[in-house]
């Protein structure tokens, strides 16, 4: 476990009593003293474990030694160069599960703020591209056209690695702004939406084309891709499809998933309403179900747009919330109240068909269950009832089916990820896959990571034809 | 951007819009939907695909002015441009030669039912047409619907044509005669789908109803157009939007379609004073 807080510099944020009233951004970033003063500390090992714990293996000591001397144009290439969006990574990477758990001074000290360095130097970069001056392409173009579907983490990385690899690319979207899970998921609060859309103004300026409000497996198949010219095919379509506790009550109005909730606030600007046309309902006693970082959004979010009292209502104990820990402490600083061991049963109406209650029965843990993680058992005659009125489940998604209804020779395994090996191939010689379309629900920068393999085989199958 | 290329008015508050979409013109089914955001402040609303045109690329939308969105709609007119416009969503409309089927229709969705007329009357079907409305004057497709019908029969709540009654009185005595019905279609507000729906039931007609339940993705990735089906959770854009008549939770749709009523009630207020300039709102 990193040792929080020694000698790191601390990440500035806004106070607690502000915060809960804006879905501005909590972290406000590093000064460019606090960067120069926490890159110093690093000891730029010639053995880069760090580079080793990051999915994307950016230049970790790289990067920062050029932010410590001072030229911040070379550490934005140097980030660039591995990972077309650094700004979303620099701040919902769980970096203390890989590049800082890997940092060698976790040994005995505090590990190099490696994320936040990251986020800084991408901030800094926003203002300063034509200081930057990227190259635009690794290779010559090679006249050959790949589709990315899904414009998501995964979606977005494997366009911008494939153009710059030479290949002409068309990137589609469902929805009618590109970024995904970055957009409609992951709060303002988390990650600013013009810093996603900056992202994205430069993967398109690599030369993809985004096609937007464009439905795969409804607007095209898979094998309509192939008839209008595309040569290969990378699916990314992520895990939307949000999963329920399949108890009673739970369509009654008033109960949300979390992608909805989330949805409604973060992609359609509901806590704008009425100026933006999409409303949200803002509950006065908010039960959050579920313990992983999209429950910890879904929480803050109902805080901030108003709520008396939020609950996180979670099946296991504290020790296996699955949420980072930053996140489980924003949340418990901003007043978020934790139930641990307790489990909704079924959830109960007033006259209109509102959700007015949630009734739950508490959990004790038994032996260990597949994931590892000790199983909660029912404890019998501990019922009690919860006063709700709104409900967020928030317990994880599973993949969207709809291209997979479209392409019947796509394999895909019983929980519905498509069948793909470690670089993304699935049983499609021309298809290739990564995300959470593949690992069912995972982190941004896995979905990244596994874009890069797949590129680097697609760029390799491309030039073969 | 996706611009109007036609705009009919079709009653008081019902208009007609054909929209320049070629990509969805050419996939477009019958039964299906499209998913609209007007402008960067609009929410994402479903309208059924009324008619569609792949040769002109065009798409074809009828709908009636009932929210704050559906009124921000009607403002704009031929030329105007519609900011985002995705689609075809939602399973077309399950088509072959059943034998007899009636399609049942109220209020402005006798346009949405015109397609599938039509798709079942080339299928080989013989085809049935109850069409109901509060009068005679909000009637509209008429001549469409009976070019694509076997039979029209028609009832208004006000006897000011054809029978006096609502649609489930013809179509219980349908399903009572002599004649075999193989396949009910209804399309129409959800309490009339309900009703039609009860009234097929005794006679174990397979009753087929297209549901509009909030929606906001389209894509299955919000989980908000959930419904009930003999009590398992089906998503009504990527499951639907056409189900079973006789296994959907009517009741429970009904609540979560009035889920936003106070909200709703608001964005009217503020549409309202926009276009009479209250001088309180920008």
């Amino acid at each position: 476990m990193a040792k929080a807080g020694l000698n790191r510099m601390d990440m500035p944020k806004q106070a607690v009593s502000d915060r809960i009233q804006n879905f501005s951004e909590v972290a406000t970033g590093y000064t460019p003293a606090d960067a120069h003063t926490e890159a110093a500390r690093c000891l730029q090992c010639k053995k880069r474990y760090c580079v080793e714990g990051c999915p994307v293996n950016i230049d970790i000591p790289e990067f920062i030694l050029a932010l410590r001397d001072g030229n911040m144009p070379e550490a934005a290439r140097v980030l660039k160069k591995t990972n077309s969006l650094p700004g979303v990574c620099g701040r919902v990477c769980p970096q203390e599960t890989q590049c800082e758990q890997a940092c060698i001074l976790n040994k005995k000290e505090a590990p190099i703020a490696i994320g936040r360095l990251e986020r800084f130097v991408a901030d800094w970069e926003r203002g300063h591209s034509a200081e930057v001056n990227l190259p635009k392409s690794l290779k010559p173009k090679s006249g050959k056209k790949a589709a990315v579907v899904g414009a998501g983490p995964a979606g977005l990385t494997a366009a911008a690695e494939l153009a710059r690899l030479g290949h002409d690319v068309t990137l589609f979207e469902s929805l009618h702004t590109a970024g995904g899970v970055l957009m409609y998921g992951i709060p303002e609060f988390r990650l600013p939406k013009d810093i996603v859309q900056g992202e994205i103004e430069y993967v398109k300026s690599l030369g993809v084309t985004l096609e937007l409000n464009s439905v795969a497996g409804r607007l095209f198949s898979l094998e309509d891709l192939f008839k209008q010219g595309f040569q290969a095919v990378f699916l990314a379509t992520g895990a939307g499809l949000p999963l329920f506790l399949n108890v009673q009550g739970e369509n009654l109005s008033g109960v949300y998933s979390a992608n909805e909730f989330l949805t409604r606030v973060n992609l359609m600007k509901a806590h704008n309403f009425p100026s933006s046309d999409t409303p949200v309902k803002k509950g006065r006693k908010v039960a959050v179900i579920g313990g992983g970082n999209v429950a910890m959004d879904a929480a803050r979010c109902a805080l901030r747009l108003g709520a008396e009292e939020v609950s996180i209502v979670y099946r296991r104990s504290e020790l296996e919330l699955p949420a980072r820990k930053e996140e489980v402490d924003n949340a418990r600083e901003e007043g978020i109240k934790f139930h641990f061991l307790t489990s909704p049963v079924r959830f109960l109406a007033n006259e209109q068909g509102q959700v007015r209650a949630m009734e739950c029965q508490k959990m004790a843990l038994g032996e260990p269950d597949a994931s590892g993680r000790r199983r909660p058992i029912p404890v019998g005659g501990s019922e009690f009832e919860m006063d709700i009125d709104l409900a967020v489940i928030a317990l994880g998604t599973r993949p969207n089916p709809l291209v997979m209804q479209s392409a019947p020779d796509l394999q895909v395994n019983s929980n519905g990820t498509v069948l793909a090996d470690i670089n993304g191939q699935t049983s499609h010689r021309a298809v290739w896959a990564g995300g959470d379309i593949v690992t069912g629900s995972d982190t941004v920068i896995s979905a990244m990571g596994a874009a890069k393999r797949s590129a680097v085989v697609i760029d390799e199958y491309l030039r073969s034809l | 951007m996706y611009t109007i290329v036609e705009r009919q008015d079709l009653l008081p508050r019902v208009h007609l819009l054909k929209i320049q979409a070629p990509k969805v013109a050419a996939a477009a089914a019958a039964g299906q939907f499209v998913i609209l955001r007007i402008d960067a402040e609009g929410e994402r609303f479903p309208l059924t695909i009324a008619d569609w045109d792949a040769q002109a690329g065009t798409v074809t939308v009828i709908y009636m002015e009932i929210g704050a969105s559906t009124r921000k709609l009607a403002k704009l007119g031929e030329g105007d441009a519609i900011l985002d416009f995705a689609g075809p969503l939602g399973k077309p409309t399950e088509i072959e030669n059943f034998g007899t089927v009636v399609c049942v229709s109220g209020g402005f969705a006798m346009a949405t039912i015109a397609p599938i007329a039509r798709a079942m009357k080339e299928a080989g079907n013989r085809v049935i047409s109850v069409v109901g409305a509060r009068s005679k004057d909000l009637f509209f497709w008429h001549d469409r619907l009976t070019k694509y019908s076997d039979e029209m029969i028609v009832c208004t709540d006000d006897g000011s044509a054809g029978i006096k009654g609502v649609v489930t009185e013809p179509l219980r005595d349908l399903l009572a005669s002599s004649t075999k019905v193989d396949r009910v279609i209804v399309i129409g507000p959800s309490v009339m789908m309900k009703f039609c729906s009860k009234t097929t039931q005794p006679f174990g007609v397979k009753t087929i109803v297209s549901l509009n339940p909030i929606m906001i993705d389209g894509t299955g990735m919000c989980g908000c157009c959930r419904v009930s089906l003999d009590g398992q959770t089906r998503f009504a854009c990527v499951d639907g939007p056409e189900f079973d008549g006789h296994k959907v939770d009517w009741d429970g749709l009904l609540v979560r379609q009035k889920s936003y009523v106070a909200e709703e009630a608001v964005a009217a207020e503020r549409c309202r004073c926009k276009e009479e300039g209250c001088g309180n709102h920008g």
